[in-house]
């Protein structure tokens, strides 16, 4: 299959290794990927913000951008991200009609019904759940919100990690609990998520797993932080990031934006403090680390 | 009913008597600072909504129907709003022709008028309420108290929250923020007749309450009550409730007065089948709630010889208006969107500031009292802040029992509040969002926007943030922020392609 | 020209109100309409084929009225299985139950009220359930329609025995519809002990077969009973018995 990649503005600015693993692993499967210029972000932010008529002109980026998928110049459009292809499955759409672009709306909502997030297209279009990756961890999935209600991957995403050689899934107590990002949420009730995220933190530390992972790197990054601020070794990944490790090319050891395997390119750091950064490094052609 | 006795022991809670049950107190994150301190109110809480919240999705999954009830719920409710003049009047007709007696109210001061009217033509100094949450949104019992009238509570949570003075916290347990000790010490002290050497068992407790109140209910002469529905074709109403307080105030007294908001009414008595199914299994986890009353007009010789249903607007048909905010006028008041909502659990029904609190509380509230009206102060609005209240995780709607989209409704009344200001743009929220559309719209602007991060990237030493200054600090105070990467996705796959051979698309 | 009363205005605001949006005539989303920018359910996964998903559509929006619910047959008969489950479900409210043949029903009656006190009774009571408690010598309260009992009378009476209208079995659930044989709704409520008798005949499957069923008579006062009154209000302890009776027992007549 020929797979469009969108990237989402959090995971192409902050966490490209997201992107990055989910161009890997694609590619190992067998898949041309291609990231088509012009993408920005889904106007998700802006919507929830009470930013609608605002967000028109990104959503009509964004569907312009990814417009080729009708013309079958692409079979599917990907992101990493439950919250993201919700809102381009539910949101766009409707912030387009509100605004009395209809012809917007109805472009949105067949760009929308080809775009999945990354676990619906391993398992419901590619027919997978095995990927053929290794990861000897200990793992905890967190169903990020949108996920679980918008999308209702429901449990394609633990499928795939039970299906990862060498994988140990933990339960997540109180999983399905809101980590408490809800983007200006975060802000704008900043006590009451620090409360919400607190209780998340207390149960990913009591799961005993050594690595979280999740669909999105919104909330991923919500929790991270406040796991920054606990005396423990849990690392953040997402989820594409575990199903693109292998024996050849196995995981880094590093958590969240970690710069990776393969090239070293002189600033891959190694700031050993868990929450490693880095850009992210070319994998083609170049040996595994 | 928040007087202060002076008494050492009870503080009420919160400290500060409501102007307005429907909206009081600060902005909701201001308030929720407060409230997310008590420790002993979140314990409460915590355990309290976990316990309901458990107990609704056991007698949910019992049902193999459950959504199709869901589905007719929503439905009924919606052909309700689009049909509610003509079922207003259709009510009116069966309840008069029934013996009853249909008054209108177009706000909480002229219901309260015609409710003290009617207790004082009645005889009476002295009322017995059932819990009703549309004479809490119009302040009935302080209303009634000023003009010498004594309205007794009768639930005994109600109870306990007017012994103690408190606001209610929960629209169906709404002293779940007190614990047993804080009651026995409330009864103790305020009950007047609480036995000597009351202990702090729930049990003994609802005891103390019944004796209180059992002499009470049979020397009344008024009850007031609120509805949970009343049926169109047939003008039948019905209370659904727990105790038996509601059977007392239904059953003895001589006139019986209802105030019942008016998006309460539904067409036919057939609706009862799918609402008496959703409701106690929403609402208390329970298959059926111990008590359900229905009564249609006066029976001669049974219950009540005098009946009054008094139905009120005060602001429902403002919320009528607004085609997306309209389905809060869906609710049935059963409370399982508080009980699954992660920010009502740690904040409380005092943070929301309303006798509607809540996921639900967010949406109607605001709207009851017009938000985005001409007159609304925009973002200078406290009740602006509570569709904000909420992190949109969406429990909510797969907890409502007539499928109310509460996070699209959130979103709906945020764009109201916002817009509400004659120029959004230059709140500090407002510019931001817009330098990051204009950062949005275009491919080519947003790779830009995203190096700019990179060289962030590359001159902040360490790889996390741990303290920013202001708004940032909003985020930093409990989280660390990652330091950007040194290249964007987009790059690295450009320079990627580039390195193949491939050629590259850069560009909007 | 008089200010409008109340009923005029909140009737026109009403009608206002639906006129801005056109509620009553729109089958769906159209322009400028129908917002949901939350969560709608997506059960089955994307499609693949480029239609819009029908969930897209407004689902607050007006229509007919989907009834896929359960409904049992109301004319089938009573089936064990039923029977069984009425009395699970009453048991797991905390009801005693007590199931007899018609034959036992007057030496359960005698049982269950025997140690009560005065027993207060509507006036349409069969007569041999009556006869049954006289001639074992327990005192009656009878509630004449021409010489109610009092208040005052009723909270002194230690027990009181009723028939029912309708038992449902899914929820436990016993319906009085005051008619004579279960007599004025205070009757069944200050007594602390409540003895109703419900024939197997009488029990239905669910909620939507009972409702059918009462529906022949909605103006009729009701009272659905699902176990003894009780509360959950301090720390959601359930606590049998605050204002209604503390004591539910109910006989189950099998032919």
């Amino acid at each position: 299959m020929r797979i469009a990649v969108f990237a989402t503005c959090l995971v192409d600015g902050l966490f490209p290794r997201a992107a990055q693993a989910t161009v890997e692993l694609l590619e190992r499967l067998g898949h041309d990927v291609v990231v088509p210029g012009g993408q920005a972000c889904c106007g998700q932010m802006h919507v929830n913000s009470g930013y609608g008529p605002e967000a028109v002109p990104i959503v009509r980026n964004h569907v312009r951008t990814f417009a080729p998928v009708l013309d079958g110049e692409w079979d599917a459009v990907v992101a990493p991200s439950g919250s993201c292809v919700g809102s381009t499955r539910h949101q766009q759409a409707l912030v387009a009609r509100r605004a009395g672009d209809d012809r917007l709306a109805h472009e949105a909502d067949l760009v929308a019904a080809r775009t999945y997030e990354l676990s619906e297209l391993l398992v419901d279009v590619l027919g997978l759940e095995d990927v053929g990756a290794w990861f000897p961890h200990r793992v905890t999935y967190h169903p990020t919100c949108h996920s679980l209600r918008i999308l209702r991957v429901g449990d394609r995403p633990t499928r795939l990690l039970r299906a990862v050689e060498g994988l140990e899934l933990v339960d997540l107590p109180g999983a399905d609990q809101c980590c408490g990002f809800g983007g200006t949420f975060a802000l704008k009730n900043s006590d009451t998520s620090s409360a919400m995220v607190a209780d998340k933190v207390d149960n990913v530390v009591a799961s005993g797993a050594d690595v979280l992972t999740a669909g999105d790197w919104s909330c991923l990054m919500n929790i991270q932080g406040a796991l920054g601020r606990r005396d423990t070794e849990v690392r953040t990944l997402h989820l594409a990031e575990i199903l693109a490790a292998t024996r050849e090319r196995p995981w880094d050891g590093r958590g969240g934006t970690g710069r990776g395997r393969g090239r070293a390119d002189g600033r891959a750091d190694g700031r050993a403090d868990g929450t490693t950064r880095g850009a992210c490094a070319p994998a083609t052609g170049v040996g595994a680390a | 009913m928040s007087v202060d006795l002076g008494m050492p022991g009870v503080r009420s809670q919160p400290a500060a008597t409501p102007h307005d049950p429907l909206r009081w107190g600060p902005s909701f994150p201001d308030a929720a600072r407060g409230t997310l301190a008590n420790t002993q109110m979140r314990a409460n809480l915590r355990h309290a909504t976990h316990t309901i919240r458990d107990k609704r999705l056991a007698v949910t999954a019992e049902l193999p129907d459950w959504e199709a009830l869901r589905d007719a719920g929503s439905a009924i409710k919606a052909d309700v709003m689009a049909r509610l003049p003509e079922l207003l009047e259709r009510l009116e007709e069966s309840v008069t022709a029934r013996g009853g007696v249909v008054h209108w109210a177009r706000d909480a001061a002229e219901a309260n008028r015609i409710i003290t009217d009617l207790v004082r033509a009645a005889g009476a100094r002295e009322v017995v309420k059932i819990k009703s949450m549309a004479t809490q949104e119009t302040g009935l019992n302080e209303h009634l108290e000023a003009e010498g009238i004594e309205a007794a509570e009768t639930d005994l949570a109600e109870l306990i929250v007017q012994l103690a003075g408190d606001q209610s916290s929960h629209i169906l347990v709404p002293a779940i923020h007190r614990n047993r000790e804080e009651i026995r010490e409330i009864f103790t002290e305020r009950m007047g007749d609480a036995p000597e050497g009351l202990t702090s068992e729930p049990r003994d407790l609802a005891m103390a309450a019944r004796a209180h109140l059992r002499a009470r209910f049979l020397r009344a002469d008024v009850a007031i009550s609120g509805a949970n529905l009343a049926i169109a074709d047939t003008g039948t109403v019905a209370v659904v409730e727990s105790e038996g307080n509601g059977r007392m105030c239904l059953t003895l007294p001589r006139t019986l007065i209802t105030l019942m908001g008016i998006e309460k009414v539904l067409p036919s008595f057939a609706d009862l089948e799918v609402f008496l199914q959703l409701l106690p299994r929403s609402s208390t986890g329970e298959r059926m709630n111990p008590y359900t009353s229905m009564w249609t007009g006066v029976t001669p010789g049974d219950g009540p010889q005098e009946f009054h249903l008094v139905l009120l607007d005060n602001g429902r048909t403002k919320a009528l208006a607004d085609e997306v905010g309209r389905s809060a006028l869906h609710c049935i008041r059963c409370s399982a969107c508080l009980n699954v909502c992660p920010v009502y659990e740690r904040t409380s029904g005092h943070a929301y500031g309303s006798v509607y609190p809540g996921p639900i509380g967010a949406i109607l509230t605001p709207q009851l009292l017009g938000l985005g009206e001409a007159h609304g102060a925009g973002s200078h609005d406290v009740t602006a802040t509570l569709p904000f209240a909420s992190s949109l995780c969406g429990a909510c709607y797969d907890a409502c029992p007539v499928k109310i989209d509460i996070p699209s409704a959130l979103v709906h009344l945020r764009e109201k509040g916002v817009h509400a200001d004659a120029h959004p743009s230059l709140t500090p929220m407002g510019a931001g969002m817009a330098v990051a559309a204009a950062a949005m719209t275009s491919g080519t602007r947003f790779r830009w926007a995203t190096r700019l991060l990179t060289l962030a990237g590359r001159v902040i030493p360490g790889t996390r943030i741990r303290r920013l200054p202001f708004p940032g600090s909003l985020w930093t105070r409990s989280r660390d922020l990652p330091v950007p990467p040194t290249q964007t996705f987009q790059d690295w796959f450009a320079s990627r392609e580039r390195d193949a051979g491939r050629g590259t698309g850069e560009g909007a | 020209m008089s200010a409008p009363d109340a009923r005029t205005e909140v009737l026109a605001r009403v009608r206002a109100a639906l006129a801005t949006t056109g509620a009553a005539t729109r089958p769906g989303p159209g322009p400028g309409g129908g917002a949901s920018a939350g969560p709608l359910p997506h059960d089955d996964g994307p499609g693949t084929d480029g239609h819009v998903p029908a969930d897209l559509r407004d689902p607050h929006a007006p229509g007919p009225v989907p009834r896929e619910y359960r409904r049992a047959d109301r004319s089938a008969p009573v089936t064990p299985g039923r029977l069984d489950l009425f009395v699970e479900r009453l048991e797991d409210y905390r009801a005693r139950v007590v199931r007899v043949d018609e034959g036992g029903l007057r030496a359960a009656l005698v049982a269950e009220l025997r140690d009560a006190g005065p027993v207060a009774v509507p006036p349409g009571l069969p007569g041999p359930w009556v006869q049954a408690l006289q001639e074992e010598g327990l005192e009656l309260l009878v509630d004449h329609p021409d010489r109610p009992l009092t208040p005052a009378q009723l909270d002194g009476a230690g027990a009181v025995l009723t028939a029912a209208r309708v038992g449902i079995a899914e929820t436990g659930t016993v319906v009085l519809d005051a008619e004579p044989d279960q007599g004025r709704r205070v009757l069944t409520l200050l007594p602390d002990r409540h003895v109703c008798v419900v024939l197997a005949a009488q029990v239905v499957a669910d909620v939507p077969t009972a409702v059918d069923l009462l529906g022949e008579h909605p103006e009729r006062p009701m009272t659905w009973i699902s176990g003894p009154s009780a509360t959950s209000d301090i720390e959601l302890v359930r606590v049998e018995g605050v204002h209604g009776p503390r004591d539910l027992r109910v006989l189950v007549v099998e032919a």
